[in-house]
């Protein structure tokens, strides 16, 4: 059936690449006569790519919008480059969150000779994309893909805007085993590039500060029973248990867990710390542990000011990673400026050496294309809501540290 | 030990529910000798149908108790399933029905695309998370962990499979769906109206298909548009278990096949020392299959054979 799933995706696809065809067309014409006379324009395309259907649609469609208010504000600032005024414009792709789909709308957006892209969200959708966009030579930043293969490929295109799973995982792994006071971890993930590559490293990281791993399981992202994999969890009598993984298992995975009495503290990554576990999982989630390869929304220097402006346009709060989409957006935007053209080839350079103040915070990239200093925050999920507990590492004052 | 009846109990409930979907196919087989493949999807739609209509009623804030709330849920449900079931024999299978076998069971396999597609373009591509109706509780047997939940579907599960065993073997309406699956064309000549007798059979396997729906997006907490179609396959798997057209046989495999899972996900890992896990829960229904087809073809009850039953 899956087949089947495809076929409809693909074909739906196709016909989407000959509407959206059309429609360029049809844009770019009447533009490009107007830039030669009178209002002097530069079009420029950002390809936004992410899960925008599907189980974790939320998520996507949080950065979608986050990209698409950031090409909003940067279009009524009227920047201009060469004395022509800049024009983006968003081009929304759906990868479905699929490592098949990714190089295909990756494909698309570089035959359309975008200027840069923001995305994905996956691990598993952005490392595959990755050489698409390095081969076409466009600049791509990644909101919230954290597995560390996507910047060691050597790409000189790929950059993130978080902290990478190995970062992230040896804070959580240290956490488990220094904090929680852990004696016997439990790990589960989702054998996807992200789930085990965070699992992987947290499990390293546990061992290495002298926690015990009693069991190592696995499920799928598209699994919804987890009662077999948690009753053997519970026979091995675990104090902790460690999911890597996205908050559409783990919401029903904690209402099975507490179904079958297992009390273990649950801790999770960054693919569970949203607003979204809590309507998936409902009363178990409480007291759920979850680490964010960054600061949380209240803490960031300008988080404030974007949680209402992004509240005021699209009428909902911000689920994840709409800060970094909109931070990404505009490190682009910034390296433009700075090389002074909107070619990819000439801002690519300049954005190797950024140095940006973002929502976020500062933003600056190591010679991999990773942000330097990316603070994680770990966060305990109280009343229905994600309550930050500690801040590790970060470019920050430290001073939140407890 | 403790272990051990834990995933005696997961399996007991998860095979409860695969007992009354598979009730479903192999009534309709018995009668018609048609695999209805799309059956998995009247579960699929039960449940969201139930779902979106508890989620409107908790929303409208009217306070019911949470048992009239699912019970409101069933009865858009069930009704609903039961329209589509007709519907589907109506025009998908009743018009195929003296065409070569092949021909029905690829139309399943359509209704059943279709019918997925359908879902999606309606509720999306989203998971849906069980609201909270009620609150389960967890009652500690022996070390092993029981919800409130999981005995109310075993419980409901034995109630509807009782029921449907006294339709079948005590009713009129089902004398003549067994006369009917005996043999159509003498049971016709008898005044026995054979068309009714298979929609019977296609009606009373989408109600428990409904309920089935129901069942697991509450066991598990969630639901989505094509939920029903791996549940559907391991259902078939435990009518084929039991042996395909035989009632009694879909109630066995449908529990046999739960137990097999659970039990089998638990401790492949300890009796392959951690090298194949838990996650390879899903090909054990497929292997039961598989086993089942070569040693013994007709089922654990043996098949219906019209001619000499």
């Amino acid at each position: 059936m899956n087949f089947s799933c495809a076929c409809i995706a693909t074909t739906l696809a196709s016909i989407a690449l000959v509407v959206g065809g059309c429609a360029e067309d049809k844009k770019s014409q009447p533009a490009a006569k107007s830039g030669a006379s009178a209002t002097q324009t530069t079009i420029v395309k950002i390809g936004i790519v992410a899960p925008l259907t599907g189980p974790q649609s939320h998520i996507g469609k949080d950065m979608e919008n986050a990209v698409r208010l950031a090409a909003e504000d940067a279009n009524a600032a009227k920047i201009s480059i060469g004395g022509k005024e800049l024009q983006f414009q968003v081009m929304a792709e759906d990868d479905q969150a699929d490592p098949k789909m990714a190089p295909v709308v990756a494909q698309k957006l570089a035959d359309a000779k975008v200027n840069a892209v923001v995305g994905h969200f996956n691990s598993g959708t952005t490392i595959p994309a990755s050489k698409i966009y390095s081969d076409a030579g466009i600049p791509q930043i990644s909101p919230s893909a954290t597995n560390p293969k996507y910047t060691e490929q050597g790409f000189k295109t790929a950059f993130r805007v978080v902290a990478n799973d190995n970062q992230q995982g040896k804070v959580v792994g240290e956490y488990i085993a220094r904090e929680l006071k852990s004696k016997a971890l439990a790990i589960i993930d989702d054998r996807t590039a992200y789930g085990q590559g965070v699992a992987d490293v947290v499990e390293k990281s546990a061992l290495a500060a002298g926690t015990k791993v009693v069991a190592r399981e696995f499920t799928t992202d598209k699994s919804t029973d987890f009662k077999a994999i948690l009753t053997k969890i519970k026979s091995r009598k675990p104090d902790v248990i460690f999911f890597g993984g996205i908050d559409t298992q783990a919401g029903p995975m904690l209402k099975q867990m507490k179904g079958l009495g297992i009390t273990a503290q649950y801790v999770g990554a960054d693919g569970i710390q949203s607003t979204e576990l809590f309507k998936l999982g409902g009363e178990a989630v409480e007291g759920t542990l979850a680490s964010f390869p960054g600061l949380p929304l209240e803490r960031m220097p300008q988080g404030q000011g974007f949680g209402g402006k992004y509240k005021a346009k699209w009428n909902q709060d911000v689920v994840l990673y709409a800060p970094q989409g909109y931070d990404a957006f505009n490190v682009f935007i910034e390296a433009m400026k700075k090389a002074g053209s909107t070619e990819s080839a000439k801002f690519l350079p300049e954005l190797a050496r950024i140095d940006y103040n973002g929502i976020t915070g500062p933003i600056r990239f190591d010679d991999k294309g990773d942000i330097k200093d990316g603070p994680i925050t770990m966060f305990k999920a109280k009343g229905g809501k994600w309550e930050a507990v500690a801040t590790i590492g970060g470019a920050a004052p430290a001073a939140e540290k407890k | 030990m403790d272990i051990f009846l834990q995933q005696l109990i997961n399996g007991i409930t998860l095979g409860s529910i695969y007992a009354l979907v598979a009730l479903g196919y192999t009534m309709v087989y018995g009668i018609v000798g048609l695999i209805n493949f799309a059956h998995g999807e009247l579960v699929m739609v039960g449940a969201l149908t139930a779902l979106s209509v508890i989620q409107a009623l908790m929303a409208a804030g009217l306070g019911l108790p949470p048992a009239a709330v699912m019970a409101a849920g069933l009865l858009v449900a069930i009704p609903l399933c039961m329209l589509l079931a007709y519907a589907m024999e109506r025009i998908a299978y009743r018009p195929l029905r003296g065409a070569p076998r092949l021909a029905p069971l690829i139309t399943a396999i359509g209704v059943s695309i279709v019918l997925q597609n359908v879902a999606m373009l309606f509720w999306g591509r989203s998971y849906f998370s069980f609201p909270a109706v009620f609150a389960t509780t967890t009652y500690s047997v022996a070390g092993a962990a029981v919800t409130d939940l999981q005995i109310l579907i075993v419980l409901l599960a034995g109630a509807l499979m009782a029921g449907l065993l006294a339709i079948v073997h005590r009713t009129r309406l089902g004398l003549a769906m067994r006369a009917t699956a005996e043999n159509a064309q003498v049971a016709g000549l008898m005044g026995v109206d054979a068309n009714r007798a298979i929609v019977a059979a296609f009606l009373l396997g989408a109600a428990l298909a409904a309920v089935a729906g129901l069942m697991v997006s509450a066991y598990y907490g969630i639901a989505h548009y094509y939920m029903g179609f791996m549940l559907g396959l391991k259902a078939f798997t435990a009518a084929v278990l039991g042996g395909i057209g035989n009632i009694a046989g879909a109630m066995l495999g449908g529990l046999l096949l739960g137990l097999i899972e659970s039990l089998g996900a638990g401790y492949i890992g300890d009796l392959t020392g951690d090298v194949l896990g838990s996650n390879y829960q899903d090909v054990f229904a497929f292997l039961v299959l598989i086993v089942v087809l070569t040693i013994r073809p007709s089922g654990l009850l043996g098949e219906r054979v019209s001619e000499r039953s």
